[in-house]
């Protein structure tokens, strides 16, 4: 079991980090796994997707993987699998699930909709 | 792999089914359940032993029952007592909190956490930070008290209170299916746990989890009753172990929790035949003259005002006196006020008190419960372990509960002091003369020997009077004593032995014995003066008798003499005649008429 205390000096693996332009605020994402399994797999093409149409260019992907580094786990009080931790901009947020109810993460994200989300004139946005 | 033989053999063996006899006899050691000591004063005596090992167990109960404290002693005592490291996760209180928390019960966590017996891992739930996106699991969770565990090698783990999860989580399928997962996987990873549980309305809890946790549950209870607090706790669940079924009263002070099962002490202590003085000798005389046996309870019961704390008094001063340690538990005087009024009757208790031979511990009763008495009189009598201890007065703890269970708790007491050989003498106060015989508390069937002090009422005062209902194992006297106060402390009179027979007291009795001893000195001189006058008809008889008798003996010295003339005259007579016959014979003398004529009738009369 590893013990690094710095999870930042670990980046994700087999996952890449997208720089951000300087300009804009950037996204700081982290996603906890546990494993690859195929719901962390969906939630992670799942965010992917959404900050490529929404956060394009200044976004950061952290994914850190709790069975590689279960001490993490304590440190953003993770419970749930997969997690979505928006670390920036403040405040903190965070989301649990696969990412599948893409309606539902923009809200809890603050992001405004996109073009593609249909389904938002049905129903407007009131985070519970 | 040198196991698989005996399978087989077995199966033939039950397959016969004719050899059952030979299985039984091989089976026959009976496997108890592993079980995993709570370190718990009462706890492992109600379970047989403890919780079961590698299980979990669930503990429910209301808000303030206790359930937090439990599992925390059940860790503490585990990594302490037992060297079982635990993991505690906390759903509702941050480590700070808890370290506090456990800081005032004498629990010191951050030496236990440094010394890796124990951790802590803190799992906040807050609804409005956690958006739900989608399918998910806890597997973080999961991680995390894996990672706790195998940190510190822990063989036991507390879930407190697992069911926040399902504030903070909107999913209930995917929460029950994840809960469900989780107790399977804690007994998969052999530790033994406790899971807390709010207590629900129609379940033991309220999410339903003693469906997932069966093994064992356990209830805890805060009631009031007039309003006094008395926790309770009840094992509703034991798969495959006897456990006590009975809701036991606990308690939580500056130790922790500690339950007082009834059974925990029992009637198996040894009866010395040592005797110890009740500090009044007329009162030891009735008892063949030692007083109490040691270890023995004793109880004063008595009206108001009957002397009962006088007697406990001297009871007390004896046994400082023989150098003994006694405690006085009052609930009526403070300590000074005892020592003032023992004063007046000639028993100082000071000089003990100051030499910390006699410890006066005064409380009203209604400060604690039931419990918390039963468990400060203990607490002080481990401390201060007295030979001797005076409850005055036992009826007042009736206002703090039920008579059952007051009952209970002096069974216990009693239970408890006679496993110490202490001797107790407990005062009871009978508010009215209705039921002379009954203690307020029908605990007179607890007591060995039980002293009667009654306040008899005659004409215009009232005296006192004391008797020995019972006195088992001992002779003891049947009397109705009278006593004063004095002031040289509790005095009894001697014993009544009027002609009458009756109980006469005070006044009366001294207005009777004067009368009696009237009448005996009439009876005494009236046999007197009867005795006088017999002598004197005595004297009487006698004189006369020595008259008669003066009388019969003149007359008797007549006779003679006359007797005596009358023989002589004869023989003259007889003589003259000779001779004058000779003078015939020879010639005719002229002498023949020399004799009295006239002197022979007399003689013939």
């Amino acid at each position: 079991m590893k013990t690094n205390s710095k999870r930042k000096a670990v980046p994700a693996p087999a996952k890449k980090a997208v720089p951000a332009p300087a300009k804009a605020v950037v996204w700081n994402l982290r996603l906890y796994v546990a494993g690859q399994t195929p719901r962390s797999v969906v939630a992670f093409a799942n965010l992917k997707r959404l900050c490529e149409e929404h956060l394009k260019d200044r976004y950061t992907i952290e994914v850190v993987d709790l069975f590689e580094q279960p001490r993490v786990a304590k440190d953003d009080q993770i419970l749930a699998i997969p997690t979505l931790v928006r670390k920036l901009p403040a405040p903190i947020r965070k989301i649990i699930g696969d990412l599948s109810n893409m309606e539902r993460v923009l809200v809890a994200m603050d992001l405004p909709p996109g073009p593609n989300l249909s389904r938002f004139d049905k129903e407007p946005a009131n985070a519970p | 792999m040198k196991k698989i033989p005996p399978a087989p053999r077995r199966k033939t063996r039950s397959e016969r089914g004719a050899t059952l006899a030979a299985e039984t006899t091989i089976e026959s050691p009976r496997r108890t359940l592993p079980k995993a000591p709570t370190g718990i004063q009462g706890l492992d005596e109600l379970t047989g032993g403890g919780l079961p090992l590698g299980r979990p167990t669930l503990v429910c109960g209301g808000a303030g029952c206790g359930k937090t404290l439990l599992a925390m002693e059940f860790l503490v005592r585990g990594a302490v007592e037992f060297g079982e490291p635990g993991v505690f996760m906390a759903f509702e209180e941050n480590p700070s909190e808890l370290v506090t928390n456990f800081g005032s019960l004498g629990h010191d966590l951050p030496a236990l956490i440094a010394q890796k017996k124990l951790a802590i891992e803190f799992i906040r739930v807050e609804r409005g930070e956690i958006e739900e996106t989608g399918d998910y699991d806890l597997e973080g969770l999961f991680i995390r008290l894996g990672y706790a565990i195998d940190s510190i090698g822990a063989k036991r783990v507390v879930l407190d209170t697992i069911e926040v999860l399902f504030s903070g989580l909107s999913n209930t399928a995917i929460l029950r299916a994840e809960l469900r997962r989780l107790f399977q996987w804690l007994k998969d990873k052999g530790v033994t746990a406790i899971v807390t549980a709010e207590r629900g309305e129609n379940s033991l809890s309220r999410y339903g989890l003693e469906e997932y946790v069966a093994d064992c549950v356990i209830l805890l209870d805060n009631r009031i009753e007039g309003q006094m607090t008395t926790r309770r706790l009840r094992i509703a669940k034991y798969r495959g172990s006897a456990h006590g079924t009975s809701e036991y009263p606990f308690l939580i002070d500056a130790d922790g929790i500690s339950i007082r099962p009834i059974t925990s002490v029992g009637l198996n202590h040894t009866a010395g035949s040592e005797r110890v003085s009740s500090g009044i000798a007329s009162l030891d005389a009735m008892m063949g003259g030692k007083g109490f046996y040691r270890g023995s309870s004793v109880l004063v019961s008595g009206t108001a005002g009957a002397g009962k704390t006088s007697i406990a008094a001297h009871f007390a001063h004896a046994a400082t006196v023989r150098a003994e340690r006694c405690i006085w538990f009052a609930f009526e005087e403070s300590s000074s006020q005892i020592i003032r009024n023992m004063r007046s009757i000639g028993i100082d208790l000071e000089p003990a008190v100051q030499a910390g031979l006699l410890r006066i511990q005064a409380e009203r009763p209604t400060v604690h419960g039931l419990e918390m008495h039963l468990v400060n009189i203990e607490k002080l009598i481990n401390q201060f372990e007295p030979r001797v201890i005076i409850i005055d007065p036992l009826s007042n703890f009736i206002a703090l509960g039920s008579e059952a269970e007051v009952r209970a708790m002096l069974t216990r007491l009693i239970d408890f002091l006679k496993m110490r050989h202490i001797t107790a003498l407990f005062t009871s106060l009978n508010t009215s003369s209705i039921a002379e015989e009954a203690t307020v508390v029908g605990v007179s069937s607890l007591m060995d020997s039980w002293l009667r002090l009654r306040d008899v009422r005659d004409g215009a005062e009232h005296n006192r009077l004391m008797y020995l209902l019972k006195s088992r194992g001992m002779a003891h006297s049947n009397q109705c004593r009278e006593f004063f106060l004095t002031d040289r402390g509790v005095e009894l009179r001697e014993v009544y032995t009027g002609v009458s027979g009756t109980l006469v007291t005070g006044t009366a009795r001294a207005v009777l014995e004067a009368q009696e001893k009237a009448e005996d000195l009439t009876r005494v001189l009236s046999t007197e003066s009867k005795k006088r006058l017999l002598e004197q008809k005595r004297h009487a008889m006698e004189a006369r008798i020595d008259a008669l008798r003066a009388d019969l003996g003149a007359e008797e010295i007549v006779a003679l003499q006359t007797i005596t003339e009358v023989e002589t005259s004869t023989a003259v007579l007889a003589d003259n005649r000779e001779k004058m016959r000779r003078l015939r014979d020879s010639s005719t003398g002229p002498a023949a008429a020399v004799v009295p004529v006239n002197r022979q009738p007399a003689a013939a009369a």
